[in-house]
């Protein structure tokens, strides 16, 4: 397993760059552009080039199926109970104004809670599509 | 004019492989005109998906299916026609498009001059975009999830499960 050795260095340079930026873009989607679907694309891809160059197997050690399984759910779940939280606060079905004494800070803290929602959500579709198209047939892996 | 060029090369290359690569790299000229018209959220999402996911799964399904098209060559015409029946179109209406950066264009006098004007105001962030997308039209972006969410669930009953015990 010694072929394409610049490439795997390359590549694991790069990495944490990509994954950083991801959670930049997730975390700054307020003020520049971007949010919680770029972010989880740029995360996802991260993980499909590991993926892609350091095989299959590795990369579900790192990340195991069950646990993308579950924040695919998460995400989902994070986004939609904002609205019921809002809801039990006394408002309508996401309606932000309530998750703070301020409107404009409620406002602020729901989207940030649920771009965190679509993020995870993303992000985890993404690799879990990935994965089970990779995981099939002959081993693509190299 | 690369753009174009790519287009016409995806459908004359015989080989799948080539195909492949050469739409990934058409998604990732389609980033770079979006970076230029100012949509730089689109341009991210195009890299990432149009060039990088959605390569990576095609080659995915090359490495099961083999890289040569051994389809039948078809010479049908009414395809061709059609679509240069719809290019016409759409160029003939070209020209009463407004005109881009235009203040004037009917899209910048619904409901956007009220979003720039209210979003620092009632939400107190400087991006409109994630504004009107994640606040103003919540419910819409719920249901893109779901959406995601779904295609992701249906993805994995398709090809997960049984598959397995048969190897």
């Amino acid at each position: 397993m010694n072929e394409y050795l610049i490439l795997r260095v390359v590549v694991k340079v790069l990495i944490p760059f990509i994954l950083l930026f991801a959670l930049y873009v997730q975390a700054h989607g307020d003020y520049g552009p971007g949010g919680g679907f770029q972010a989880g694309v740029i995360f996802a891809s991260a993980i499909i080039l590991y993926g892609i160059v350091f095989g299959l197997r590795k990369a579900q050690t790192a990340l195991p199926p069950k646990v993308v399984l579950f924040f695919v759910a998460l995400g989902l779940l994070l986004y939609s109970s904002v609205g019921v939280i809002t809801m039990l606060l006394g408002g309508t079905f996401l309606d932000y104004s309530y998750l703070a004494h301020d409107s404009v800070h409620g406002h602020h803290y729901g989207i940030i809670l649920i771009e965190l929602g679509v993020g995870i959500t993303v992000a985890s579709v993404m690799i879990t599509i990935y994965q089970s198209f990779a995981g099939r047939g002959t081993k693509t892996s190299d | 004019m690369f753009l174009l060029l790519t287009a016409v090369a995806i459908i004359w290359v015989q080989n799948l492989f080539a195909v492949v690569i050469l739409s990934g790299v058409y998604s990732l000229l389609m980033a770079g005109t979006f970076t230029i018209l100012d949509a730089v959220d689109v341009a991210f999402t195009e890299a990432a998906v149009g060039a990088g996911i959605s390569t990576v799964l095609l080659l995915g399904v090359l490495s099961l299916v083999g890289q040569e098209d051994r389809g039948r060559r078809l010479h049908t015409v009414t395809p061709v026609a059609i679509v240069v029946l719809a290019g016409l179109m759409l160029i003939y209406s070209v020209p009463d498009m407004p005109q881009f950066g235009n203040s004037d264009a009917p899209i910048h006098n619904h409901v956007a001059p009220d979003y720039i004007k209210d979003t620092p105001n009632l939400i107190g962030i400087p991006n409109v975009v994630t504004a009107v997308l994640a606040d103003y039209r919540g419910f819409d972006t719920l249901g893109e999830v779901t959406v995601i969410f779904t295609a992701g669930i249906a993805v994995l009953l398709l090809l997960s499960g049984k598959r397995r015990k048969q190897r």
